[in-house]
Formats: C-alpha cells, sequence, structure tokens
C-alpha cells in the first residue's frame, strides 16, 4: 500500500490547464464542425439523389460501427500517403468532426423526422413561405426533440477527445501520460485527471441543462 | 520491410480471439453488476438510488481510456503490487458494462408502467418475485434493442486495451503496421474486421427496435 501525495502533481499546473484548453478546443471544433456535416447528411438523407444517399448512409454506418480509435489511426496515416504532412492536432480535429458528424446526422434526422407531415401542411396553410415553414415550423420543434440526444453526444465526444492523446496530440489525456512519466506518481495523475474530465462533464451537462431551458421556454411544455 | 501478407492477416484474426474474449469477460461480470445497479438505481429507498447515481455521474463523466489507465497503471503502483494486464483491463470494462448496461435496464425498468408494479403487489407476491415474474420480462423486451446496441459500444471499446499493450485486434494491427510500414492498408484491414463484427449487431439491434414499435 503506498502513501497519497499529489504534491509532485502541482509544478504541472501549467501543463495540465493547457491541456484542457487543448481538450475543449478539440470538443468545440468537433461540435460545430459535426453538427455541420450531420445537418448536410441528415437533410440529403431526405431529398437527396440516390447515389449521394447510398454514400452518406455508408459514411454513418461505417463510422458508427468502427473503434474511434482506428478511426483516428487511419485519418492520421492517410494524409501522408497522399504526401501531406498533417500534424496531430488538425488530424484528431478531423477524425472527431467526421466521428460526431455520423452520429449527429442520424439524431437530425431523427429529429427531422419526428415533425408529422400535417405540421408542415399546416404551416403553409397559415401562410407562412417555405423557408418560414422550414425554420419555425419543422427546425424549432425538431431542435427541441433531438436536444437531450445530441447534447448527451456532445458530452460523449469530449469524452472521446482523450483518445486523440493516441497520435500525440497534447490534450489532457496526454499531459496525464506526460506528467506520469516525469513523476511516476501514476495513481495520483490517472485520480487527478479522471477527476477532472468529471468536472468537465459535470460543467457541460449543466451548461446544456440552462441553454435548454433559456432556449427552448416556448411554447409551454406540453 | 516486408509486405503485408496472408500471415499477418492469420495474426490478426488470432488477435481477434482476445478482443472476444475481453467481452465476454466484460459481459460475464458486467451483467450481474448491471442488473444491480438497475434494480438499486430503481429502489424505492433512497440510500442506494442516491449512491449509484454518484457512481453513474462518476463512471460516466471519466474516459474509458482513463478508466483503463487508471486500473493499469495507477491502482497496482499505489498498492505495489503487480497485477497482470488481462486483469486490469477486465476490471475496467466490467466497470465500464455495470455502469452503462445498469442504465440502458435501468431505463427498460422504468418504460414498464408502475401500474403493472400494482398490479402484481394486488396478486400477494412479494416485491422480488413482483420484478422477477412482471416486470422484468416486459423490460427486458423493452431494453434488448438498447443492450444489443450497447455490444457494438463495448466491441469497439475494447479496442482501447491496446493502449495499455494488451494484444488484442488493434494492438495487433499496431504491430503489423509497425511492421509492414503499410499503416493506412493494415488499419483498413482492421477497420473491416471490426465492422464485419459490428455491423450485422447493429442491424439485428434496429430489428428488434422495429419489431418492438410495431407490436406496440
Amino acid at each position: 500500500m503506498g502513501n497519497l501525495n499529489f504534491r509532485p502533481l502541482w509544478r504541472y499546473q501549467d501543463a495540465i490547464i493547457e491541456g484542457i484548453i487543448t481538450t475543449l478546443w478539440l470538443t468545440l471544433i468537433a461540435t460545430l464542425a459535426g453538427l455541420i456535416i450531420g445537418t448536410i447528411c441528415a437533410v440529403v438523407l431526405r431529398r437527396g439523389p440516390k447515389p449521394i444517399r447510398y454514400l452518406i448512409y455508408t459514411y454513418i454506418e461505417v463510422i458508427r460501427n468502427t473503434p474511434p480509435l482506428i478511426q483516428i489511426f487511419i485519418v492520421f496515416f492517410v494524409f501522408p500517403g497522399f504526401g501531406v504532412r498533417l500534424d496531430p492536432f488538425p488530424a484528431a480535429s478531423i477524425a472527431l468532426s467526421l466521428y460526431f458528424g455520423a452520429y449527429a446526422s442520424e439524431i437530425i434526422r431523427s429529429g427531422l423526422d419526428s415533425i408529422p407531415r400535417s405540421q408542415v401542411e399546416a404551416g403553409h396553410c397559415l401562410g407562412l413561405s417555405s423557408l418560414q415553414v422550414f425554420v419555425h415550423v419543422v427546425l424549432g420543434p425538431a431542435l427541441r426533440n433531438i436536444y437531450p440526444s445530441i447534447t448527451s453526444q456532445i458530452v460523449l465526444v469530449l469524452l472521446g477527445t482523450s483518445i486523440a492523446s493516441q497520435i500525440s496530440t497534447e490534450e489532457l489525456f496526454h499531459t496525464a501520460g506526460f506528467i506520469d512519466s516525469r513523476t511516476f506518481r501514476s495513481f495520483e495523475v490517472y485520480a487527478l485527471i479522471a477527476l477532472i474530465y468529471v468536472l468537465l462533464v459535470t460543467a457541460f451537462r449543466l451548461l446544456f441543462a440552462l441553454i435548454g431551458r433559456v432556449a427552448f421556454r416556448w411554447p409551454t411544455r406540453r | 520491410m516486408r509486405q503485408f501478407s496472408m500471415i499477418d492477416f492469420v495474426a490478426l484474426t488470432t488477435a481477434l480471439q482476445y478482443t472476444v474474449l475481453l467481452v465476454i469477460l466484460a459481459l460475464a461480470f458486467g451483467t450481474p453488476l448491471a442488473l444491480l445497479m438497475a434494480l438499486l438505481r430503481t429502489s424505492r429507498a433512497a440510500i442506494p438510488r442516491w449512491a449509484t447515481a454518484f457512481v453513474l455521474q462518476l463512471v460516466q463523466g471519466i474516459p474509458l481510456l482513463a478508466l483503463l489507465m487508471f486500473f493499469y497503471f495507477g491502482l497496482p503502483v499505489f498498492l505495489g503490487v503487480q497485477i497482470p494486464p488481462l486483469v486490469a483491463v477486465t476490471v475496467a470494462f466490467t466497470i465500464y458494462t455495470a455502469v452503462f448496461l445498469g442504465e440502458i435496464w435501468r431505463g427498460g425498468i422504468e418504460a414498464v408502467k408502475q401500474t403493472q408494479w400494482e398490479a402484481a403487489a394486488s396478486l400477494g407476491i412479494s416485491r422480488w418475485q413482483q420484478f422477477r415474474y412482471v416486470i422484468a420480462p416486459q423490460a427486458m423486451k423493452i431494453a434488448l434493442p438498447a443492450t444489443v446496441g450497447f455490444l457494438v459500444q463495448l466491441i469497439k471499446g475494447t479496442s482501447l486495451a491496446a493502449v495499455v499493450g494488451f494484444v488484442e485486434l488493434t494492438r495487433a494491427g499496431q504491430l503489423v503496421s509497425a511492421a509492414t510500414f503499410q499503416p493506412l492498408l493494415v488499419y483498413s484491414v482492421v477497420a473491416a474486421v471490426y465492422f464485419a463484427i459490428c455491423f450485422p449487431l447493429t442491424l439485428w439491434s434496429r430489428n428488434l427496435e422495429a419489431r418492438l414499435n410495431g407490436s406496440r
């Protein structure tokens, strides 16, 4: 039984903070890019030409049925094959964006599907333009329906950024390995890093709950 | 330098056995704990509910990778003992399975209407019998698609055991890739193997879900 000593870790607070910032950047980039990819895919899946629909379907299934660790390796190694050297951070951003994009498109698609046709027709009857119908009648309620699943998927992306450490992106988990190799306080290092992840996740959940409460106030709850 | 050949493919498929072994071990130890988690989470007493909610928040807030590292590097150093990689990795995946599957099953139990409990109670059978004979069969049916979906998550998750040097499919891919200098080809083959296992399960899960919704 060893004794606990967190003191040697204190010197590495700058590294830890930088790791957290990189982790948050990765999460933000993957979230935004993934939402864009997901929205485009979901819309094209509804009314795109058939070959493109099959392409998107393949993309979604391949991403969802292979480990993200392998995906990140493939993205990291595919570019040197074409003679382009890609740094770990952009490679990780691309891999995580593609990863979240696949899940986001499934979620967004289910959100769009959750709006009954009659509701769209009702919108047209009220004299709204097609764009107005899409924004106010389809997108708004759909967003409210998918908000819980999208946000919990974003939390999973936050946790998933840890695998970016495996292509030596210097995010939070990479920092853990770095500090461990300097201090040999493995127990304390991994306990601390795990705690930081828990705090980040909790902060994200609270933030999403708050945003959800403000953004989806209208109309009153069913 | 050598080319990726049949031998490497055999090496990958041999390593696949260890991926399967990890999944089996995680399910063998994880499912009883998951059932316990689900029961405590839906318990009428407050303390077990809060305690399991705390465990849930904790484990769901830690990357699986960190869980693996903690049990492989952290805990043995602290305890001052050697823990074989298979044991450390199994412990991590067992906890992962217990928490995530437990949460899925809790959802299944809660999806069964309260009136079912009351109807069962009015038959004069014990609380456990109410669960065993009335609630569980319905909950199982509801939770089955998500359970199969979790199986896919678990199979993909075992790839992270590669990070602590446990030679399963992904680690074997890394080794073959290092030997052949053909990472793109090797990782594509590895991805294809995972896909070949996970995709049928995904389809099955979706099929179950469609049938479930149809029967309602």
